[in-house]
C-alpha cells in the first residue's frame, strides 16, 4: 500500500517538476520518510504551486549532500550530535516517528500473543538465548506454548535508522550489549542473519519457521505480520501502535536536549512504546539562499499543520503539537531566514 | 542543362580525382584519430577509476594496513574494519558456482550443437538468452520468496543429514538450515552466469569447420570422441574467454547475491552459513555510511574487487597463452 502510494506521489512529483514556477526547494537523505514527504509535497504543490524535490538517497548521503551544501536540507534517520551540529552551523528538528516492532515467526502464535522484555532481547541478539522455550522467555510468557525449537535470528543488513534505533534501545537497557554490540545505524551482530530492507528482514522472518527479527511499525501492520508486545521502562507490556509511539515521544524531553536529538528509545509513560524515533532535517542556520532555506521552513510548517492525516494514512506518528511548538521556537530563534 | 554538366565534368574529371583522393586521405584521417579517441577514452576512464578508487581507500589503507585484508572484523561502532569475510565470500561463491556452471554450460552447448534435433535448437537457444536477460533484482527477489524456503524445506535437510557422518563434509554442511546462506546465493549465481557460458561456447562450437568434423565421424569416432578430441581443442581460447566473462559476473554480482546471502560478515566452514560479498556490503551500506575511516573503507572494498578482478583476468590470459604454446608445439 504504502508503496503505491509512494509511487504515485512519486510519479506525480515527477509530473508536476516541469511546470514548477515558484522556488523549488531540494532535499536529500533517510529513505525512511521518503512516501510521506512525497506525499505532503504533492499535496502542497497543488496548494502552493511550490514544488519539493527530495532524493531519498540515504541518511549518510542526506548529511553529505547539506554539508556539501547542494540541498537545501538534509534529512537524516540518526539525528547528529549537538556538537557536530554547532562544528557546521546547522539545526535539526524532527519531522514524523515511528516505531520498531519485534515479529516471529512461531506457529500457533498470534500476532501480540507473545512478550518479551529488553534483556530477553538482547540476549536472543546476543546468541545467549537460542531455543524458543528458553526459561527467560517461558516466564514472560506463562500461557504460550513455546516450542523446543532454534531461534533464528534476523537483522537489517543494509544500514537503516531502523537498526540505530533498535540497537540504540539495547545498548541503553542492556550493559553487555553496549560493550559488545554499540548502536549504529549498521552493527557487528554476534549472531544471525541479514536481510535487506524491511522487505528483507520481513521474507526471512516469514520464510524460517523460528524466526524473529526486527521491522518498521508501518511494515508490521500492512503486511499483517506476528508482532510482538513489549514490557516497557514502567514494566508494562505494550501493543505496537500509533498512540504508543506518541505516548513516548510526548514523555521525550525535547527541550532541554541540546540539538532536539533525542531518541525515543526505553521512555517513561505506562503506555509508551520503548523502541521508537524520529527522522530529522538537518539544514543551515545562516543558509547560502536564504529565500530557499524560508521556503524549505515554509513547506515544514504547512506539513506540521496539514499533514498528520496525511501521515497517518502512511502508518506513520506525527509529532505532538507541543513539539511542534518547540520546533517553530527554534526556527524562529535560530535559521536567520524569515518566512 | 544536362548536356552542359557531364561536358564540364567530363573536362575536370582529372581535378576531381585528386580532389576525391584528398577528399579520402582526410575522411580516413578523422576516421582514425576518432577510433583512437575512442580507444584511448576507455584508458582515461579506468586510469581516472583507479585514481579514485585509491585515493578514495587511501584513509582506511593506511589506518588498518595490512589487517584490513587479514581480519573478519567489520564494525561500524568501534571503527574497526577487516575485509576478509567479504573476499572470501566473494571467492567461493564464484568458485562454487562456475564449479557447477561450466559443465552444465557446457553439456548444454554440446547438447545443441551436436545433438539437438534442428526443430528444437532455436526453442533452447532463445530460452537460454532470455535468461540473461531477466534484471538480477527478480532473481533476487526470486531466490528470496522462492528458491530460498524451497532449499529450506527440501535441499538443505537433506544435505545435512546424508553428509553427518563423513568427516570433512558434515562441516562443510552443517546446519542449521536457514535457506539463505552462502550455497544459495551460489546457486542463484549459477542459473545467471550460465547464459553467458553456454551463449558463447554455442557460437565458438559453431565455428568448427563441418569438414573437421565430418572427417572425425567418418574416421568411426563417437559423438563424445568427436567433442572431446575435435571440437574443444578446436575451441579452446573462445570457450575459456566465455568461462571468463561468466566469472567476472560471478564476481561483481551484488543484487541477488545481497538478498540470498544473508549478509553476515562471518567466515563458517559451512557453506550453508550466511556470507557476505564484497559487492553485497557495498550495496548494503553505502547509502547510510556515515564517517570518513567506514565510507573509505567501502572504496577499499571496491578496490580489492578491482584487482581480484585484474588478477582472475591475468590468470586467463596467462593460461590462454601456455595453451596455445603447448598447441603450437
Amino acid at each position: 500500500m504504502r508503496m503505491t502510494a509512494s509511487l504515485v506521489a512519486a510519479a506525480a512529483a515527477l509530473c508536476t517538476a516541469y511546470t514548477a514556477s515558484a522556488a523549488d526547494i531540494s532535499g536529500a537523505g533517510a529513505t525512511f520518510p521518503y512516501p510521506i514527504y512525497s506525499k505532503w509535497a504533492d499535496a502542497y504543490k497543488k496548494e502552493t504551486g511550490d514544488s519539493l524535490n527530495y532524493q531519498s538517497i540515504g541518511s549518510g548521503g542526506g548529511i553529505k549532500q547539506i554539508q556539501s551544501k547542494t540541498v537545501t536540507f538534509g534529512a537524516s534517520d540518526m539525528p547528529l550530535t549537538a556538537e557536530q551540529l554547532e562544528k557546521d552551523g546547522m539545526i535539526q528538528f524532527p519531522t514524523v516517528m515511528g516505531g520498531v516492532v519485534p515479529v516471529v515467526n512461531l506457529d500457533g502464535i498470534k500476532p501480540g500473543e507473545l512478550v518479551i522484555d529488553s534483556n530477553t532481547l538482547a540476549d536472543i541478539y546476543l546468541g545467549k538465548i537460542t531455543k524458543w522455550n528458553d526459561p527467560a522467555l517461558a516466564k514472560l510468557n506463562p500461557s504460550a506454548k513455546l516450542p523446543n525449537q532454534a531461534i533464528a535470528v534476523a537483522y537489517r543488513s543494509d544500514g537503516s535508522g531502523t537498526t540505530f534505533v533498535f540497537t540504540e534501545y539495547l545498548s541503553k537497557v542492556n550493559p553487555e550489549w553496549k560493550t559488545k554490540v554499540g548502536a549504529n545505524t549498521s552493527v557487528q551482530w554476534p549472531v544471525g542473519i541479514g536481510g535487506k530492507g524491511n522487505e528483507g528482514v520481513a521474507g526471512t522472518v516469514t520464510n524460517t519457521k523460528g524466526a524473529i527479527g526486527y521491522v518498521e511499525y508501518a511494515y508490521v501492520k500492512q503486511n499483517k505480520m506476528t508482532y510482538m508486545r513489549m514490557i516497557n521502562r514502567d514494566g508494562k507490556a505494550v501493543e505496537p501502535g500509533s498512540k504508543a509511539v506518541q505516548a513516548a515521544a510526548a514523555g521525550a524531553d525535547w527541550a532541554g536536549t541540546p540539538g532536539m536529538a533525542v531518541i525515543i528509545t526505553n521512555a517513561p509513560g505506562e503506555l509508551s512504546w520503548p523502541m521508537a524515533s524520529a527522522t530529522f532535517i538537518i539544514m543551515y542556520k545562516q543558509p547560502q539562499d536564504p529565500a530557499a532555506s524560508a521556503a524549505a521552513l515554509k513547506f515544514f510548517d504547512w506539513a506540521y499543520s496539514k499533514g498528520d492525516a496525511m501521515a497517518e494514512e502512511l502508518d506513520y506518528v506525527p509529532m505532538p503539537d507541543n513539539v511542534v511548538g518547540l520546533i517553530k521556537k527554534v526556527w524562529a530563534d535560530q535559521i536567520k531566514a524569515k518566512m | 542543362m544536362a548536356e552542359l554538366s557531364v561536358e564540364t565534368s567530363f573536362t575536370s574529371a582529372v581535378v576531381d580525382r585528386t580532389r576525391a583522393l584528398k577528399r579520402f586521405a582526410l575522411t580516413d584521417a578523422f576516421f582514425r584519430s576518432l577510433t583512437r579517441i575512442c580507444a584511448i577514452s576507455v584508458l582515461v576512464i579506468l586510469g581516472a577509476i583507479m585514481f579514485s578508487l585509491v585515493e578514495g581507500s587511501w584513509l582506511a589503507l593506511s589506518t588498518f594496513k595490512l589487517d584490513f585484508v587479514t581480519t573478519e572484523v567489520w564494525n561500524p561502532v568501534t571503527i574497526k574494519f577487516g575485509a576478509l569475510s567479504p573476499i572470501y565470500g566473494t571467492l567461493i561463491t564464484s568458485f562454487l558456482s562456475m564449479l557447477i556452471a561450466v559443465p552444465l554450460g557446457l553439456g548444454i552447448a554440446i547438447f545443441l550443437t551436436e545433438l539437438c534435433p534442428p526443430l528444437l535448437r532455436r526453442p533452447f537457444g532463445i530460452a537460454i538468452e532470455l535468461l540473461a536477460g531477466i534484471p538480477s533484482i527478480i532473481y533476487g527477489i526470486w531466490g528470496l520468496f522462492v528458491f530460498a524456503p524451497f532449499l529450506q524445506s527440501h535441499v538443505q535437510p537433506f544435505l545435512i543429514d546424508a553428509f553427518a557422518d563423513i568427516p570433512v563434509l558434515s562441516s562443510l554442511f552443517a546446519g542449521p538450515p536457514y535457506g539463505i546462506g552462502i550455497l544459495t546465493a551460489s546457486l542463484i549465481l549459477v542459473i545467471m552466469i550460465l547464459p553467458f557460458i553456454v551463449a558463447i561456447t554455442r557460437d565458438v562450437f559453431e565455428t568448427v569447420p563441418t569438414v573437421l568434423r565430418e572427417s572425425a565421424y567418418g574416421l568411426g569416432c563417437t559423438t563424445w570422441e568427436v567433442t572431446r578430441n575435435v571440437v574443444l581443442p578446436f575451441t579452446r581460447v573462445g570457450v575459456i574467454g566465455g568461462c571468463m566473462l561468466a566469472l567476472g559476473r560471478a564476481l561483481g554480482e551484488t543484487m541477488a547475491i545481497t538478498f540470498v546471502i544473508g549478509n553476515a560478515h562471518r567466515i563458517s566452514g559451512s557453506i550453508l552459513a550466511p556470507g557476505t560479498t564484497i559487492s553485497a556490503t557495498i550495496a548494503n551500506e553505502f547509502a547510510e555510511a556515515v564517517g570518513d575511516v567506514y565510507f573509505s573503507a567501502l572504496i577499499s572494498l571496491g578496490l580489492i574487487l578491482f584487482f581480484i578482478t585484474f588478477i582472475v583476468l591475468a590468470i586467463a590470459r596467462y593460461m590462454l597463452l601456455r595453451l596455445e604454446r603447448q598447441a603450437g608445439n
